[in-house]
């Protein structure tokens, strides 16, 4: 298991060792979703997301 | 071997709520609850959900005996003008009034319109909120309780006042009924109160003076709404800063102030139905949610907290205090963690 930060919230995001480029991962403090782009080493962005919105 | 304790003015809403905490405390037996009204009475009769808890029944004051820690719940004014014949009873007292909250007797004049009936007590108590005073409460017999919207405020802006990043900020807090305690007016009869959006505080609430105490002084404004709730504050804090902070800063510094609180969460995720901090769910818990989210456009930070005014704003504060001061693990007789739903 390998840690990385966050790079929403900079929490600290646990990933499994064999996970796969286009995974997505979720942030245990913000819930973000996380999309690995690379493995070597483990990089995250955030991965695109339907917004909820209320009152427009 | 228990301690025992006994609680003044057991009748209202927040002594029910102290007697349903200490009754399931392991290391607490309560020796005596006093009413003047009710004496005489099983306490099931005012506090119906401790039917078959205990068979206590209200004491009159002037019956009360020594014990080992005394917790106050009566009106503001009272304990002051009886703090003497408390301290006689008792080496701890825990005063969930607010008489002895401020430590400047010229702002309790100033704030409460009339000079302290006993100024030479308030240096002698630590204010109860463990998250800001933690050290003192673990060497303190005298503590008093906390304001509940002052907690909410206070939590939400801790981190923020402490690195001195709050240039001014607005607040407003919608609050349940049961902060009018259980005593009742015209304005709480049903068909006026039921549905009511009610501004009972748009200045000069007195809890301002708890927040100025523990967050130091800057710019704050607060306003105070009264919503269809029975339990629960939601805090929204516009705060303007003194720097900007992106949010993942804003993050960092939260986290380093309440990572290892056991009773603050952030609480700002991305996606789900609970996505900032929400009253609702914290009903009977301990817990202080903190969230916030910023507005990139004008820098301008909002700060969101949420507790239940009768557990985190009063009795579950001072039991975490009691924990403090007695050694206890910090925790005891406080892990329930709310319901859903509900």
């Amino acid at each position: 298991m390998e840690t990385v930060n966050c790079v929403e919230c900079a929490g600290e995001v646990e990933i499994a060792e064999d996970v796969m480029v286009g995974e997505i991962v979720e942030c245990p403090e913000c819930g973000a979703e996380l999309e690995v782009v690379s493995t070597h080493p483990i990089t995250i962005t955030l991965a695109p997301e339907v917004e909820e919105d209320w009152g427009e | 071997m228990t301690i025992n304790v006994s609680i003044v003015g057991g009748s209202g809403y927040v002594g029910g709520e102290l007697l349903r905490l200490l009754l399931g405390h392991p290391e607490v037996t309560v020796k005596q609850i006093t009413s003047q009204q009710h004496a005489g009475r099983f306490v099931h009769g005012v506090h119906p959900n401790l039917r078959g808890a205990t068979r206590l029944k209200f004491s009159p004051v002037e019956a009360l005996e020594p014990c080992d820690l005394l917790f106050l719940a009566l009106p503001h004014g009272r304990a002051a003008e009886q703090i003497d014949q408390f301290a006689s009873l008792a080496p701890r007292l825990i005063d969930l009034s607010a008489d002895f909250r401020l430590r400047d007797p010229a702002a309790y004049e100033e704030w409460y319109g009339r000079s302290h009936p006993a100024p030479e007590w308030l240096n002698k108590f630590v204010y109860g909120l463990p998250e800001l005073h933690r050290d003192s409460l673990r060497e303190a017999n005298y503590v008093s309780g906390v304001g509940c919207n002052a907690t909410a405020v206070n939590l939400a802006l801790s981190p923020l006042a402490r690195a001195g990043l709050i240039q001014q900020v607005v607040i407003e807090v919608k609050v349940g009924s049961s902060e009018g305690g259980n005593s009742f007016s015209a304005a709480s009869h049903h068909p006026e109160r039921s549905g009511a959006l009610r501004s009972f505080a748009p200045t000069g609430h007195r809890h301002q003076a708890e927040m100025f105490q523990e967050l130091g002084e800057f710019e704050l404004h607060f306003s105070a709404t009264a919503v269809e709730l029975v339990r629960g504050i939601l805090c929204t804090a516009h705060v303007f800063l003194s720097q900007d902070l992106a949010e993942k800063d804003v993050w960092q510094l939260y986290r380093a102030a309440y990572g290892s609180e056991p009773f603050v969460r952030l609480v700002n995720e991305r996606k789900g139905i609970y996505r900032y901090p929400e009253p609702k769910i914290l009903a009977g818990s301990n817990f202080c949610d903190v969230g916030f989210a910023k507005d990139e456009r004008s820098g301008r930070l909002v700060v969101l907290s949420a507790i239940d005014n009768l557990m985190k704003g009063a009795a579950g504060t001072a039991v975490q205090s009691m924990n403090l001061m007695l050694g206890y693990p910090e925790t005891t007789a406080l892990t329930f963690t709310g319901l859903h739903p509900i």
